[in-house]
């Protein structure tokens, strides 16, 4: 232990240093991305997700007919594990600052906690977006192989609109793991409800006939079912997320963002 | 009060005015005020559950206070650019991430705050943590470990102001010593130390000033001399009861210690009339030295003890 370092004299008047400006927001979203991997869970829900999405390309490889072995359907084989575990990465982007109690420390040193979440949302949307890059790009080695080793399809057909469609709900999905994660400031609650709360939902309205008809409207995995059956969405189709979306999505976003705003932050 | 040409302008680096913090129809914090000047460790001293870190939370910008405000160094703290610049804070050494290691936690707020990556092991250097210990998982870390990470990355940013909620939790003797050291040193080169404890005698070794709080409001506030001087005579005797109703004859007024003593609010001469009047045994009649102000705050505490057993 040594005090040498701290010798220097400290500005004497009773204002702050003119010269110190205000955190740059590229540096809350550098330290954002860090806190991301910088710790075992982090690190291995992102390696998990790289894993899955190759093994899930190696299974679809030796598992599907060999007229099904095109391009489409390895994008389409990945977008399965990728929707399930990239939100817990927005989840716990938000909920590790209150569950482990780091938020002391975070907006202390930032008391604009606008700022804070503007930056946890972007570092999680760039991660979760290359993510889906990175499938894409594992599904295109997966169609390869296909042609070489298993006498596949080997179609390359992809349209813009298809990879719109994945990039876009992988996206949303990212998002409203970030709300849930604001909504709910517990990093198991906010997992457990994120994955059953829209499926308990949706089993009411199979079950409820009344809600058949407006079942797309209300409900996440019915407006993007025919995502996940292959076909591009269409305009009626967006227009169901949309709605879905601002249910699920944007207004637990809302109140959760006006929680983060407001919340006292306490040690104990 | 100042120290080594520390505070040519007496400008207080922090100011709480009037600061209020209610929980539905519970105070935690009611009304309170008081200033900490460069060059000094303000000791901020209160039984658990007195107020001190609701006070510290809302001072911070992570508690929003039901009324009053505080400025550091002029401002709100949620308007100062970059804060950890200018204040190091410390309310919560446990409150870090168990599976990072202690000189992530450092460098992530390195990066928060635009520091240079040599700025963290400097501080490591200076806490203690350099080498196999600053990689090892905070998780793993003593209490006093924990605490001297947390200085540490108060110490980070440079700041003028530090705002340490109970930094001696957990550190062995040596380590006291070691901070009491550090803190003295902060205010000699200028510094403003705001720190609190619930132990008078942790405090008493490093503040230079005191403000001491129970249930929400400020019950004494001044420098650690004069606090510690006290008012008042302190007597004892065997017969607790004959020197009591000895002193109630002369009409001075007291208080009674733990130990059966009592501080009396008059000269050791009026005292030593008062008993001798009656013939009652005096074994020890000197200046109070800081037994009102223990009596006072044993008397807090022991308020609240009793309040937490009856409710």
């Amino acid at each position: 232990m040594s005090t040498a370092i701290l010798q220097a004299p400290l500005r004497p008047t009773g204002a702050p240093d003119p010269s110190v400006t205000a955190v740059p927001l590229t540096g809350l979203l550098r330290v954002e991305l860090r806190k991301l991997v910088d710790t075992r869970a982090g690190f291995w829900l992102l390696a998990a997700i790289g894993i899955i999405t190759v093994a899930v390309i190696g299974v679809f490889l030796f598992a599907a007919d060999a007229e099904e072995l095109t391009y489409l359907h390895f994008i389409g084989a990945t977008s399965t594990p990728q929707s399930l575990l990239l939100p817990v990465l927005g989840i716990l982007a938000v909920t590790t600052e209150w569950t482990q109690r780091t938020g002391l420390v975070t907006f202390t040193l930032e008391p604009s906690r606008a700022r804070v979440a503007l930056a946890k949302l972007v570092a999680v949307l760039g991660v979760g977006l290359l993510a889906v890059v990175v499938a894409i790009g594992v599904a295109a080695l997966g169609n390869l192989a296909g042609i070489a080793l298993m006498d596949g399809s080997g179609s390359w057909s992809v349209s813009g609109a298809n990879v719109r469609d994945v990039v876009g709900l992988q996206l949303i999905g990212v998002l409203q793991g970030v709300a849930f994660g604001m909504l709910l400031m517990h990093t198991a609650p906010a997992i457990v409800s994120y994955y059953v709360l829209p499926l308990a939902w949706t089993q009411v309205v199979s079950l409820v006939g009344a809600l058949e008809g407006p079942a797309p409207w209300l409900d996440m995995n019915t407006a993007i079912g025919p995502l996940f059956k292959g076909e591009a969405l269409e305009a009626g189709d967006w227009a169901h997320i949309a709605v879905a979306g601002t249910i699920w999505v944007l207004v637990p976003l809302t109140i959760g963002v006006v929680r983060l705003l407001r919340r006292e932050v306490k040690s104990g | 009060m100042c120290r080594a040409g520390a505070c040519t302008t007496l400008v207080p680096m922090i100011t709480v005015e009037q600061l209020s913090k209610h929980y539905g129809t519970y105070t935690a914090v009611d009304g309170v005020s008081f200033r900490a000047e460069p060059g000094l460790v303000t000791g901020f001293l209160g039984p658990n559950g007195a107020g001190k870190s609701t006070t510290m939370r809302m001072m911070t910008g992570l508690t929003p206070a039901s009324a009053g405000h505080s400025t550091i160094l002029g401002l709100p703290y949620q308007e100062l650019p970059n804060p950890g610049r200018h204040v190091g804070v410390l309310l919560d050494a446990s409150a870090q991430h168990p599976g990072r290691t202690g000189r992530e936690v450092l460098r992530l707020g390195a990066m928060m705050m635009g520091l240079p990556r040599q700025r963290v092991e400097e501080m490591l250097e200076v806490v203690g943590l350099s080498g196999r210990e600053g990689d090892r998982r905070v998780g793993n870390y003593s209490l006093g470990m924990r605490q001297r990470l947390g200085i540490a990355h108060a110490l980070l940013g440079d700041p003028q102001v530090l705002i340490l909620d109970e930094p001696a939790n957990g550190l062995d003797p040596a380590g006291i010593h070691w901070m009491r050291g550090l803190l003295k040193g902060f205010a000699e080169r200028g510094g403003t130390v705001l720190l609190s404890s619930h132990l008078l005698h942790e405090i008493e070794v490093i503040a230079d000033h005191l403000v001491v709080i129970g249930r929400g409001v400020i019950v004494a506030d001044g420098s650690k001399v004069d606090l510690l001087r006290g008012v008042g005579t302190l007597v004892r005797g065997p017969d607790a009861g004959a020197l009591a109703r000895s002193l109630d004859v002369a009409g001075l007024s007291y208080t009674a210690t733990p130990d059966n003593a009592y501080v009396v609010d008059a000269s050791s001469e009026q005292i030593a009339e008062a008993t001798a009047t009656y013939a009652v045994v005096v074994t020890e009649l000197r200046a109070a030295d800081g037994a009102g102000l223990e009596a006072m705050f044993l008397q807090l505490t022991s308020d609240d003890a009793r309040e937490k057993v009856t409710t």
